[in-house]
């Protein structure tokens, strides 16, 4: 009967629809990420952190970056939340990991959505963590050295 | 992939016994049960042969049962029902609790804005209401005591009979929602008191978009869907012989096999939990301490969310469900957790597993075998975990 019936439905493409496995939320992508996720842990010392988000409220993350000539070499997150909080953080540390700050400093959250080929749009907020967790984490590292360059300072104001 | 269905209470399989009579009903005995001629006159044998089943199981008479779409239909039905009936004589108020479903609780928010009074009774820790704080609640202009007798989260069993003889003392109409509860415990409209009462049909191996609602003899309330003179001018609407024949079926094997069902479940649910309790830490069990249906039970995790905990599960081919679900971007924990005080990061990790007649030991080991390591993933990146451990310690 030819492609007739597709016009009966808004939108063609979503017909029939695109099922991944067992589940009709989540791509692939996301499912990997969420079952492996990519820099999880904590780091010895880091250079700058962030806890963000509310456990009250079923979310919560732990950013860490170690800064090696303005760079991020290394980057470990941790995570309390639901599939789309848990890959979009993984997502954002693959993002970030080998960008200068500046570059990172651009990450938003729409470049963590479109990394990971589209989350629910229920989820699109999850993605939002990820991406202030980063920029808190930037902050936290950006002040500390500023009150290490002001240290120094002091102590050399105080020896002359 | 090994699949395992721990959502029963969610929905259960159709039994391949209820389909098989339900078959005739579908192509052969197609007819209106309104028709005056022969296939008229088949589908209402059909009908009324239902009816009498129905009303037998739980100790009604014949004609005080009406034939419904599910217990969403039923529970407005009773609410709005008795609400607008009542209302033509003067606005009223009606009593009910913070953890019933949400046929009943979004219907009396509606009545709420429609002008009627409506009182939400608090839970205690165990998910159970005090029948004492229903007689203080009691007002002059109370026209309808609404109370569920088993929960859909917890499986708690709420004291109706006490609550439904308090509202037969006050005479006030008493309405409950035992659509969890029928099939797997007695259920009487005797010794319970009350004077509506909805049942379904899905949750107890019957087809889905079928209930009924028990309405005592003498109960006048209003229709909430108008037309022609079906279900005594309750309900109009053709009657669906095919699921009424089913749902009837289903509700007589439920009631034949509930002894049997009763203890298997209830061996596997202790299994399920003195297993959980052994193997994970910080795990809490909801409404351990009180009486509950024997299938369900519903737990909290520390330092984990539950949509992760599911989607884990879903992975590895097992079907749970939670009261809870982060999907607007405010996530809400599930209404029944919070009245009974838990806290809303414990309700934010909650799930609910409801086993069924299908269900083997074996699937119950595999269960606690996928959930020990998933909590434990999942514990591993959570930024959370580590402080409960150390306030543990």
């Amino acid at each position: 009967m030819g492609d007739e019936w597709k016009q009966l439905y808004r939108n063609t493409e979503e017909y029939p629809p695109q099922h991944t496995g067992p589940l009709i939320f989540y791509n692939d992508l996301v499912i990997d990420h969420f079952t492996n996720p990519r820099n999880v842990g904590e780091m010895e010392n880091p250079d700058g952190e962030a806890v963000i988000g509310d456990p009250a409220c079923g979310d919560q993350m732990k950013v860490e970056i170690k800064v090696e000539n303005n760079t991020i070499v290394d980057i470990k997150f941790k995570s309390y939340g639901c599939p789309g909080a848990i890959a979009t953080s993984s997502m954002m540390t693959q993002l970030a990991k080998g960008k200068t700050l500046d570059e990172a400093q651009l990450l938003t959250d729409d470049d963590i959505v479109i990394a990971l080929g589209g989350v629910p749009e229920k989820k699109r907020h999850c993605s939002l963590m990820g991406a202030n967790g980063l920029q808190e984490a930037i902050k936290d590292y950006i002040r500390k050295q500023r009150s290490q360059v002001e240290s120094i300072d002091e102590k050399s104001v105080s020896g002359s | 992939m090994r699949k395992v269905y721990l959502d029963h209470n969610a929905t259960t399989p159709l039994d391949k016994r209820v389909f098989e009579v339900m078959k005739p009903y579908l192509i052969d005995n197609f007819g209106n049960a309104s028709s005056p001629h022969q296939y008229g006159r088949i589908a209402n044998q059909a009908l009324e042969d239902s009816r009498r089943i129905v009303a037998r199981t739980i100790g009604a008479k014949t004609e005080e049962i009406i034939f419904t779409s599910g217990g969403t239909e039923s529970d407005n039905l009773a609410l709005r029902g008795i609400a607008y009936h009542k209302r033509i004589k003067r606005i009223g108020h009606i009593i009910t609790s913070s953890i019933e479903h949400h046929a009943v609780i979004k219907t009396c928010n509606i009545l709420e804005k429609d002008g009627f009074s409506i009182t939400y009774l608090p839970v205690d820790s165990q998910g159970r209401v005090d029948p004492d704080d229903v007689k203080k609640s009691i007002r002059k202009d109370t026209i309808l005591i609404s109370l569920m007798l088993a929960n859909n989260e917890t499986g708690v069993i709420e004291p109706v009979a006490e609550i439904g003889e308090i509202a037969r003392e006050n005479n006030i109409l008493f309405h409950c929602d035992a659509v969890q509860a029928v099939g797997k415990m007695a259920v009487d409209v005797g010794t319970l008191y009350t004077d509506l009462l909805s049942l379904t049909s899905h949750k107890i191996y019957g087809p889905k978009g079928i209930g009924a609602l028990f309405v005592r003899d003498g109960v006048e309330l209003s229709p909430i869907i108008t037309g022609g003179h079906h279900e005594i001018g309750l309900r109009a609407g053709t009657e669906n012989i095919a699921a009424i024949v089913g749902f009837a079926h289903a509700l007589k094997i439920a009631i034949e096999e509930m002894d049997i069902y009763q203890k298997n479940i209830l061996n596997l649910r202790n299994k399920l939990e003195s297993d959980i309790l052994d193997r994970i830490e910080q795990v809490e069990i909801y409404s351990s301490k009180s009486c509950r249906l024997p299938h369900t039970s519903c737990m909290g995790f520390a330092s984990v969310e539950a949509e992760s905990v599911l989607l884990h599960l879903d992975l590895k081919g097992i079907a749970a469900s939670s009261g809870s679900a982060c999907t607007t971007g405010e996530p809400e924990p599930s209404h029944v957790l919070l009245a009974m005080g838990i806290s809303p990061g414990i309700a934010q990790g909650s799930i609910r597993i409801s086993l069924g007649r299908g269900n083997t030991k074996d699937e119950v080991d595999y269960t606690v075998d996928v959930l020990e390591n998933v909590v434990s993933q999942l514990r591993n990146i959570s930024s959370q975990w580590q402080i409960a451990e150390k306030k543990a310690l």
